[in-house]
């Protein structure tokens, strides 16, 4: 793999990081990622992210679980083993509704569970890189992929735009 | 940001965001005190006696329950409900206060939410263990079997199994999800070593980059969504198992909005009981201030006052229906033979929540335990009374019986208590009570800090 290198820098304050990535984002410079203690609301429409597909996956998997949730139950008492339970009719819908309503809940949270781990790539032994451990007690990171052995300049623009402590990192 | 000058802050003393690490980090460090110890090693006492009292039931059968032919529901289903009950306050307060906006539930619904999920395991055990024999269980689930046979979805206890089982497979995916970003923290805060390993293990690999973070709120909007209905689906579907059934007392459109408030009630009362003395054992006096108290008792009058209507509906329609098997199954309700029970229930459910009234016992935190245990005591009662005394006075007066609990059934119940102390124990000692980063992301708008800043 070839070799890949960063330049990190970091502030104390959500405020100051996002005048610091306007900054640099004036400047035409790429950031590779913000790395936050917290949420910090407005960072989304800052780094013009695009919108989480995750609600629609959540929709498709919800709709699907009632689909299969209210087939299965409809299926088995009108075609595999139809029972008459005190004259009721076999395809009675009233009494097909919580269950159907549980595989939706439950399919819909499966699926932004999953959605959410795989499109991130967070999981049970996933080996991301930490750059600086305080990111997730109080420190808010820019991180700035250094390309052609750019990483003094870099530091430099991190620095003049506000950035705390400036660090290279090889990975 | 703009913030109400009214609003007292959710956040006491001084604190910077490293701070608000510090202080919940805190009591996962060093030795684990005697009050630690000593808890642990009482509920691990009474999960012992649970497991005995279980292998007695099964080993000799059911009937060293104290249940008849009469009676066939006794204290197995009333601690049921009353587990899933208290297994409502986790989930109501991050799911539907998340959609409300209310920033206080950040300093508590991790720890709550923890308790829905013991709470909700040790509600699952009581269908099971009623079977009398545990591998009947998996006749519930629809499995194309060599009989044939489907399970009868038309049957609201097979709609438990599956609101009971979705319940706690989405309570533990949301809680789960709203750990990681404080297990990364946590990791990040050990030195090298196994225990970081594991950590690193549990947090997923947690990075806080600003996409993940995008899309994690995204995921827990969406989940809280679907939580919200789920919470409610929960005991309404419980309540169909008494009301879709033809017994007086129990064959009531009522119960559903009834069930869940009373779910929600006693839930937010064993809430307090625990995080009162959590905060004081583990110093959290900061996080979990008299502004949390407040809210949370306010939660409890509203919803204490809907079960008191209720139970004063019940008795008018019980009147006013002119039937008079349903007449006579409130009389003897309050001044039949469990008359001592339904009075207990009355004064804990009704009267005593009305305290609340007084701003000055809402906002104690000796009063409000006091009464949040008596609130407990009482919700159990309620469902004692809705499924005993509803069930000893049979249609046939040949049939009418009394019932008590064996030392089985109270040993059981004991053994729920150990197997929720027992995790509780383990969660405070383990994992972060409070929601690390959601604390960050209020502070500048509720910390004391910032308020006094703005003045």
């Amino acid at each position: 793999m070839a070799q890949k290198a960063f330049v990190s820098g970091y502030y104390l304050d959500d405020k100051d990081l996002v005048e610091g990535i306007k900054a640099l984002q004036e400047k035409n410079i790429e950031i590779a990622d913000v790395r936050t203690p917290f949420p910090v609301h407005g960072l989304d429409t800052v780094l013009k992210m695009r919108r989480s597909r995750l609600p629609r996956a959540g929709f498709i998997a919800g709709a699907m679980g009632a689909a299969i949730g209210f087939g299965f139950q409809a299926w088995v008492f009108t075609e595999a083993w139809p029972l008459n339970f005190g004259g009721k009719p076999y395809l009675s819908v009233p009494s097909f509704i919580p269950v159907t309503f549980e595989l939706t809940v439950l399919m819909a949270a499966f699926a932004l569970v999953f959605g959410f781990l795989i499109s991130s790539k967070l999981g049970p032994g996933a080996d991301n890189i930490i750059f600086d451990e305080e990111v997730t007690n109080d420190r808010f990171q820019i991180l700035l992929e250094v390309s052609g052995g750019n990483s003094d300049e870099l530091q430099a623009e991190l620095q003049s735009a506000g950035a705390e402590g400036v660090q290279h990192h090889d990975v | 940001m703009y913030v109400s000058p009214v609003r007292e802050p959710l956040i006491s003393g001084e604190k910077s965001y490293s701070k608000v690490t510090e202080d919940i980090y805190a009591p996962m460090t060093g030795k684990p005190g005697k009050f630690w110890f000593g808890g642990l090693t009482l509920a691990l006492i009474a999960l012992g006696f649970g497991l005995f009292s279980i292998f007695i039931t099964v080993w000799d059968g059911i009937g060293t329950w104290g249940l008849d032919r009469t009676i066939g529901w006794g204290w197995g289903i009333t601690n049921f409900v009353w587990w899933v009950g208290i297994g409502h306050a986790g989930t109501f307060i991050s799911a539907i206060l998340l959609l409300f906006r209310q920033k206080w539930r950040t300093s508590i619904n991790r720890s709550a939410e923890a308790m829905t999920i013991f709470a909700v395991m040790c509600a699952g055990l009581f269908p099971l263990i009623h079977m009398g024999r545990l591998p009947l269980g998996f006749f519930i689930f629809p499995y194309p079997n060599t009989r044939d046979v489907w399970v009868n979805f038309n049957s609201p206890l097979l709609w438990d199994v599956f609101a009971i089982s979705t319940y706690l497979t989405v309570s533990l995916l949301f809680w789960y999800m709203g750990l990681i970003p404080d297990i990364g923290t946590i990791r990040d805060r050990l030195k090298e070593g196994i225990k970081k390993k594991v950590y690193w293990f549990l947090s997923f690999g947690w990075t806080g980059s600003a996409r993940h973070w995008a899309r994690h709120e995204s995921m827990s909007l969406i989940l809280a969504g679907l939580a919200a209905p789920l919470v409610l689906s929960v005991h309404t579907i419980v309540s169909f198992d008494f009301a879709t059934s033809v017994i007086p007392g129990w064959h009531t459109t009522i119960f559903p909005p009834y069930f869940v408030s009373g779910a929600v009630f006693s839930g937010f009362a064993m809430v307090l009981t625990l995080m009162i003395i959590t905060r004081k054992a583990i110093n959290l006096e900061d996080y979990i201030t008299k502004a949390h108290l407040e809210s949370m008792n306010k939660i409890i009058i509203a919803t204490g006052s809907i079960v008191g209507i209720a139970y004063i509906t019940e008795l008018f329609i019980a009147w006013y229906s002119g039937v008079v098997y349903e007449q006579y199954a409130f009389v003897n309700r309050a001044f039949g033979p469990y008359w001592w029970a339904y009075w207990i229930m009355m004064t804990c459910n009704v009267i005593t929540p009305q305290l609340f009234w007084i701003k000055k016992i809402r906002r104690s935190f000796a009063a409000t335990f006091v009464i949040s245990i008596f609130v407990n005591i009482g919700m159990w009662f309620e469902r004692f009374v809705i499924i005993v005394t509803s069930l000893h006075r049979d249609f046939l007066p040949s049939s009418w019986s009394m019932y008590s609990p064996t030392w089985v059934e109270v040993g059981i119940y004991i053994g729920t208590f150990g197997l929720f102390f027992t995790l509780f124990f383990l969660f405070i000692r383990f994992f972060p009570v409070i929601a690390i980063a959601e604390v960050k992301s209020v502070l500048k708008t509720s910390s004391e800090k910032f308020i006094k800043k703005g003045k």
